[in-house]
């Protein structure tokens, strides 16, 4: 259970508007950039936000039992409701794989017209989406990618490395040449791939500039881990530079642990983009300078290209007559200066 | 193993404190070795940042929240339980204490609505859990097992599986203090551990939960109200967990359905390492206290020299039992 929770808590935010418009609104004019309020759910405009056939619908996704993945599950549902052409059958949220697959078979069974799926497991969901694949029900994959390419029409990725690639070049330009400075990193479940490609991208950023990581600790994605983590770490490491934490839900404890240390020497980074760490960098009172976004919209463009994919339509604002296979979202880095263009997809923790 | 616990229950009224207290001894020998050990580690690879008084304060605080969850864990197991639902029941408490609701409160009465909330709170958890044992007949494993999901379940619905954010300053300043400077949740420990040790070897109540954890026919017979002492104790225990709680919310300015996440395994490990008996009838708190530590410890000692949690955990399990295996050794020269 423990590794579950912790992995859904991982994501947070939306900075997609103006990260991916394309995904987004799949519209042959992007009219819509930082400036809409609804960011989400947007039906886009142009030709394929006119409603066309009714298309069912099935979403699947882990129980939403931390804040990210009920951001994931609400956005998908305010996406579904904001089409007129979309009915959604959305499955009770679970982190149970064996329910999970009997769920995708029910949408089988129900011959809806596309399922949207983000699995608890994407190898265990893997065999199910090759059946409604097989069955000649479009499946999109999101977050968690299946072992198999047949087991997905489409595939919804968010950029771990990116987020670590995002967060190396951000120190540094601060570090601005100077290579003696001290950075420190507190991970999330060490045992993830997340969490090693986040890693990975952080210290190939940083090795572009002649930085690399002095301290790093591993916790496990949960406030108390957090603290726990960066108690330690701040012990470890008497002065620091640059501190990047991977998520803003554990973040929360890391925070308390400095606050607790009186420590105030460093610039830090967050991770994922919760609508209290955004806060934060805007006030501007705190070490935390800036945070790097994991987006939670992605069930939400789920459903989007399943409607297209389910109607037979593509993404007009690309060349392809077809929907790709693969979107991967943008890990764009937040600070002072643009908090204002992600706080209102930022969602509370 | 066997024989000494059943010698030392069936004889509790009468051979027990002398015969306790040197097999205590022998027995905490083997867990102050492996501190010593660590600190040794601690000293040459990490000197002065290991050494530093904040260092070390930083080690007892975070002894100091899952400590006290043990010594409370110390008193089930040594009657014979067992409770999996602590951390689920930090979890509820420091939710149920950091609503708005509360806070609000908290603002008018004072700080202290926080704390007996969560005390409070603690405390029905633990009385749930005795009554279903003691009365139910439920195995204590399944009892807590139950606990464990429901409370967590119950914290996740209050705080609609957000992180509750303390505003309260009162409390943050009254619990954040430091008393030369020392974190008050270290007193806080210190207290609980003393009076934890004085309940279990000095008072009647403590010889009951030998004799309960012993043997409950023979406590029965002797005139023990077994059933009422096992709801007390899983009380106690719930008690301690409302205090761990604060001591979280203190520290993290939060309350959160992920707090205290495999506490329980934290909790029961410490105890065990400490040379309380899985299966109830011999306990110790100090033993606990060093279970707890060296835990801490260790985690600490890795992280000041930058190695991965990994390695950490492989550690942790060789730890376990070499401190086991230590602590027989020395338990049996000294019989």
């Amino acid at each position: 259970m423990s590794t579950t929770t912790p992995r859904r808590r991982l994501i947070a935010i939306a900075g997609l508007i103006a990260a991916v418009p394309l995904a987004l609104t799949a519209c042959t004019n992007s009219s819509d950039d930082g400036d809409d309020t609804s960011n989400a759910s947007n039906t886009g405009s142009g030709d394929n936000a006119e409603a066309g056939d009714t298309v069912r619908i099935g979403f699947s996704a882990p129980a939403a039992d931390h804040g990210w993945m009920g951001a994931i599950t609400s956005a998908a549902v305010d996406q579904a409701d904001a089409f007129e052409d979309v009915e959604l059958i959305n499955a009770e949220g679970t982190n149970d794989v064996n329910l999970q697959i009997s769920q995708v078979e029910t949408f089988i069974n129900d011959e809806v017209d596309a399922i949207v799926l983000l699995p608890f497991d994407g190898a265990a969901m893997t065999d199910v989406a090759t059946r409604a694949m097989e069955a000649g029900i479009p499946v999109i994959n999101v977050d968690r990618e299946f072992d198999s390419p047949f087991a997905a029409r489409s595939t919804v990725l968010g950029d771990n490395y990116g987020m670590g690639v995002s967060a190396g070049r951000f120190i540094c330009e601060q570090a601005d040449g100077n290579t003696d400075a001290v950075v420190a990193e507190i991970a999330g479940i060490d045992s993830l791939p997340l969490t090693q490609d986040r890693s990975r991208g952080f210290s190939d950023a940083l090795k572009d500039c002649g930085l690399k990581v002095s301290n790093r600790v591993a916790a496990e994605f949960t406030v108390e881990s957090g603290e726990r983590a960066a108690a330690n770490l701040l012990q470890a490491a008497p002065k620091i530079d640059y501190l990047w934490n991977h998520d803003d839900d554990q973040g929360v404890g890391v925070m308390a642990a400095i606050e607790n240390a009186g420590r105030d020497e460093f610039v830090m980074v967050g991770g994922a983009g919760s609508a209290n760490v955004m806060r934060m960098i805007e006030a501007d009172d705190t070490v935390l300078k800036a945070t790097v976004i994991y987006p939670s919209t992605q069930g939400a463009d789920g459903i989007k290209l399943a409607r297209l994919i389910a109607q037979g339509k593509s993404m007009s604002d690309l060349a392809e007559v077809e929907v790709p296979r693969v979107i991967q979202l943008s890990a764009p880095i937040v600070t002072k200066e643009n908090v204002d263009q992600y706080m209102d997809s930022a969602f509370e923790s | 193993m066997s024989t000494s616990s059943v010698a030392g229950s069936t004889q509790q009224t009468t051979a027990t404190p002398e015969r306790t207290r040197s097999l205590g001894i022998a027995r905490n020998l083997g867990l102050v070795v492996a501190l010593v050990v660590l600190c040794v580690v601690g000293l040459i690879t990490a000197g002065d940042r290991f050494a530093s008084s904040n260092n070390i304060i930083t080690i007892l605080s975070l002894a100091s929240a899952i400590g006290v969850v043990a010594i409370g864990m110390t008193f089930v197991i040594t009657g014979g339980g067992i409770d999996l639902s602590v951390g689920a029941i930090v979890a509820l408490s420091s939710v149920w204490a950091s609503t708005t609701g509360t806070q609000a409160m908290a603002e008018s009465v004072g700080w202290i609505v926080i704390v007996t909330t969560a005390i409070g709170v603690g405390i029905a958890c633990g009385l749930i859990n005795g009554l279903l044992i003691a009365y139910g007949k439920i195995v204590p494993f399944i009892a807590t097992l139950a606990m464990l999901a429901s409370a967590r379940g119950l914290a996740e619905i209050i705080a609609d599986r957000k992180t509750q954010i303390i505003r309260d300053q009162a409390f943050k300043d009254a619990l954040g203090a430091r008393p030369l400077g020392i974190p008050v949740i270290v007193y806080i420990f210190a207290v609980v551990v003393v009076l934890g040790w004085f309940l279990l070897n000095r008072t009647t109540f403590g010889r009951r939960t030998f004799a309960v954890g012993g043997n409950t026919e023979a406590a029965r017979l002797a005139g023990i109200k077994v059933q009422r002492h096992t709801v007390y104790l899983y009380a106690l225990l719930g008690a301690t967990c409302g205090l761990a709680a604060v001591m979280l919310m203190s520290r993290t300015q939060t309350g959160s359905s992920t707090h205290g996440l495999m506490w329980e395994l934290d909790a029961i490990a410490a105890v065990v390492i400490g040379g309380t008996l899985l299966s109830g009838g011999r306990g110790t708190v100090t033993g606990t206290l060093f279970g707890v530590l060296i835990f801490t410890t260790l985690t600490n000692v890795f992280t000041l020299n930058n190695l991965s949690t990994s390695v950490q955990a492989v550690a942790k399990g060789v730890i376990i039992v070499v401190a086991v295996l230590l602590q027989q050794r020395l338990a049996n020269r000294s019989t």
